[in-house]
């Protein structure tokens, strides 16, 4: 009787300790406060606020989601955080000013872009070692790798262009201009297309990965809203590339793009100055960091509504979703 | 006929300056035959003309008003730098040729010298009499000329200069501002000082017609004679210059800050005072940290280790727009760039929120106006609530039906 008693205790018990661990987990830089915002997407509540180096813009998790890379912009190096403990336990040479980077497909090459600099940063994630440093146009934002590991994107803003970077000799190889200001880089998951935000411009460009050619844009509209004011900023495709919400910065909405008809389906109304987006692993929700509100958004994504506004740090920037599967 | 050449590269590895000084050599001697074409196909090199005259530095009440000598000159540097980043991309390469006068030098001939040299882009940082002898002079026909030294609202309204552009704000935008903030506060009784010199009086008149323009009601005005120094006594002098009707606000129009500055805190009535001092609409100041520009803040720092001021602001977005429709049209033939200026395909990323466009009638920039104390933006206009049936942004100075500019 005891044992079975015994055996129920651990039981429930593990039970628990599952159902803590089964949460999604998603991860905020805020920009103005020097921490990271920890939010359980079960209960949709900040579980967790770390305090990290100053100005947290970009962060992304190692491939085993054991490490949180921080772009910590005025303390000018990108640090390492190890998940499990919330504690810094490194940092990488990012140079100075880094904004936002991308990891390789197998996790061994950062490459950071250098706001101040001009340049593109390559670190050796192992070593931590810079392993080139490249010249690129005025203001560098966003950093994309190809899925296949084989081209690294850098947007530059003051200079409108798309850099593309082999990353076997870390030279550039084409320069493609694109809308004013652009902000953000992402490329569909089989690599074909790279997607690119221009904030100024107003609009999001598709440019052939192959060509390096821009094959097609997507404007925007909303009612009511001045069209100097969408300015599209973060993008994030569905896993299964059906749909792009592409955050529109002043317009306070997060546009939702058929990525077949390249036509807005709808524009759901996030915070203010909507900056970032993620989506959970299984693609059912997604994030959207709200700069002036300081707060982040969550929507259903099936139902394209949002279902809760989150309070977190001042000015939230960066927005990345640890899945349960890796938690141990 | 002096004229400089710079050649700015500092970010280029140093054995591509050298390629580039040849390059450029190269096409000095195809400039002196009056070309301004690129050498090969798909390059192109463009030489972006400067052309400044000083403004008289008149006495003011503080021995420490001094602006800095080279306002404009480092805004176009850092512009040309700017566009190079963009430009060794595609091939583009801009030359930088500065032609810098003092203000009681023969200023016509300078400037006739300038129109006839062989520079298709000219970036003017002077008077309004100059800016305007320069657009009616038939050497002007077929050059773009941007005029960022001159507030002028005539050049905007009247002048009508078809290759004459602005990207410094005029008077009627700043004040439009101003005034929009006010009235949007509820501050619509206004008292208006004005100083005696030409530029107080021209400002003066801006503010009236914004005041009448977003009903705000001017109770009392008064002329700063300044016969006084305020430095020993303002706490006399300006309470009782402050007496009058009740009102919300003291706007004062003070182009040299020669007075202004010593009526804060000093009202007779606790009172906001706004205009050239205190609350001052300006098309750019140092204190300007949003929208990406704490990064133009940066890049201006480190050359010219001061901060960016609004003829600086005006002289770099002169020289980006010439750059951006360059970049856009990959061709420097100036009928073609006046045509894409003029456009709605035109857009410079300036640094304000928005983006920046040239009103198709008179030539200027459109830009929001931010309005700023010593250390903090107060608020940025067009102030939210004023409506526009093409853009927000053109409630602010003249309309298209407010100008003589039927193009």
């Amino acid at each position: 009787m005891r044992l079975l008693a015994g055996t129920i205790v651990a039981v429930l018990a593990y039970a628990l300790a599952m159902g803590a661990a089964r949460a999604d987990l998603a991860y905020v830089s805020n920009e103005k406060d020097n921490t990271i915002s920890v939010i359980d997407m079960n209960k949709l509540t900040v579980v967790d606020t770390i305090p990290v180096g100053l100005r947290p813009r970009g962060i992304l998790f190692s491939k085993d989601y054991r490490l949180l890379y921080i772009c910590a912009s005025d303390t000018d190096t990108v640090q390492i955080m190890d998940v499990k403990s919330g504690k810094i336990v490194g940092t990488l040479p990012s140079g100075d000013d880094p904004e936002q980077f991308a990891l390789s497909p197998d996790g061994k090459l950062l490459f950071v872009a250098n706001e101040d600099d001009n340049i593109a940063t390559v670190i050796d994630t192992a070593t931590r070692t810079v392993v080139a440093e490249i010249d690129v146009g005025v203001e560098p934002e966003g950093m994309a790798v190809s899925p296949d590991g084989k081209t690294a994107v850098v947007t530059s803003e003051t200079t409108n262009m798309v850099h593309w970077i082999d990353t076997t000799t870390y030279k550039l190889v084409d320069n493609t201009l694109v809308d004013q200001r652009p902000r953000y880089a992402v490329f569909t998951p089989n690599g074909k297309t790279l997607w690119v935000s221009s904030e100024i411009g107003g609009s999001v460009t598709l440019l052939d990965v192959a060509s390096r050619k821009p094959v097609a844009k997507v404007g925007f509209r909303i009612p009511g809203i001045a069209k100097d004011r969408i300015q599209p900023v973060g993008i994030v495709l569905t896993p299964d590339e059906t749909l792009a919400f592409v955050a529109l910065g002043p317009a306070n909405h997060v546009a939702v793009v058929d990525t077949k008809t390249l036509k807005v389906v709808t524009y759901i109304l996030v915070g203010r100055r909507v900056w970032l987006l993620a989506l959970t692993p299984d693609g059912g929700r997604l994030l959207t960091t709200n700069g002036i509100s300081g707060d982040v958004t969550v929507v259903d994504v099936k139902s394209k509504r949002p279902i809760k506004t989150i309070k977190v740090g001042r000015f939230p920037w960066g927005v990345t979703v640890r899945p349960t599967k890796q938690s141990k | 006929m002096i004229f400089k050449l710079y050649l700015w590269a500092p970010c280029w590895p140093a054995r591509s300056v050298g390629l580039h000084l040849l390059v450029l050599l190269g096409l000095l001697s195809s400039a002196a035959a009056g070309k301004a074409a690129g050498a090969q196909s798909g390059r192109l090199s463009v030489e972006i003309q400067y052309f400044e005259v000083k403004r008289p530095l008149r006495p003011t009440l503080s021995n420490l008003v001094r602006p800095p000598v080279d306002r404009g000159l480092q805004g176009a540097r850092l512009g040309i730098h700017d566009n190079n980043s963009t430009g060794r991309f595609l091939g583009h390469h801009y030359r930088f040729a500065t032609r810098i006068i003092p203000a009681e030098a023969d200023w016509r001939s300078a400037a006739r010298e300038v129109l006839a040299g062989p520079a298709s882009f000219v970036v003017i940082n002077a008077p309004a009499p100059v800016v305007r002898m320069m657009a009616r002079d038939p050497a002007a026909k077929g050059k773009i000329l941007i005029n960022t030294g001159s507030g002028d609202d005539d050049l905007r309204r009247t002048l009508c200069a078809p290759g004459l552009f602005h990207t410094l704000p005029s008077r009627a935008m700043r004040a439009d501002a101003l005034l929009q903030f006010l009235v949007k506060r509820r501050w619509t009784r206004l008292f208006l000082v004005a100083g005696r010199r030409p530029g107080d009086a021209k400002f003066a008149a801006s503010l009236k017609r914004a005041a009448a323009k977003f009903r705000a009601r001017l109770v009392a005005g008064k002329t700063w004679i300044g016969d006084a120094d305020l430095r020993r006594n303002a706490a006399r002098e300006a309470p009782r210059f402050t007496q009058g009707p009740d009102y919300d606000a003291l706007i004062v129009a003070d182009e040299d800050r020669d007075f202004g500055q010593y009526l804060l805190y000093n009202t007779w009535l606790p009172r906001p005072v706004a205009g050239s001092v205190g609350l001052q609409p300006v098309a750019w100041s140092p204190v300007v940290e949003q929208w990406g520009a704490a990064q133009l803040q940066r890049r201006f720092r480190k050359i010219a280790r001061r901060g960016m001021t609004s003829l600086d602001y005006a002289a770099w977005a002169a020289v980006r727009s010439i750059g951006e429709a360059i970049t856009r049209l990959k061709t420097a033939e100036p009928g073609k760039v006046r045509a894409f200026l003029h456009s709605e395909k035109f857009a410079l990323a300036g640094f304000k929120g928005r983006k920046l466009s040239f009103r198709s009638w008179n030539g200027q920039l459109r830009q929001p106006i931010p309005l700023v104390h010593e250390t903090a933006v107060v608020a940025v206009a067009p102030i939210a609530g004023y409506l526009h049936r093409l853009t927000e942004l053109d409630t602010l100075g003249f309309d298209r039906r407010e100008t003589e500019c039927g193009h």
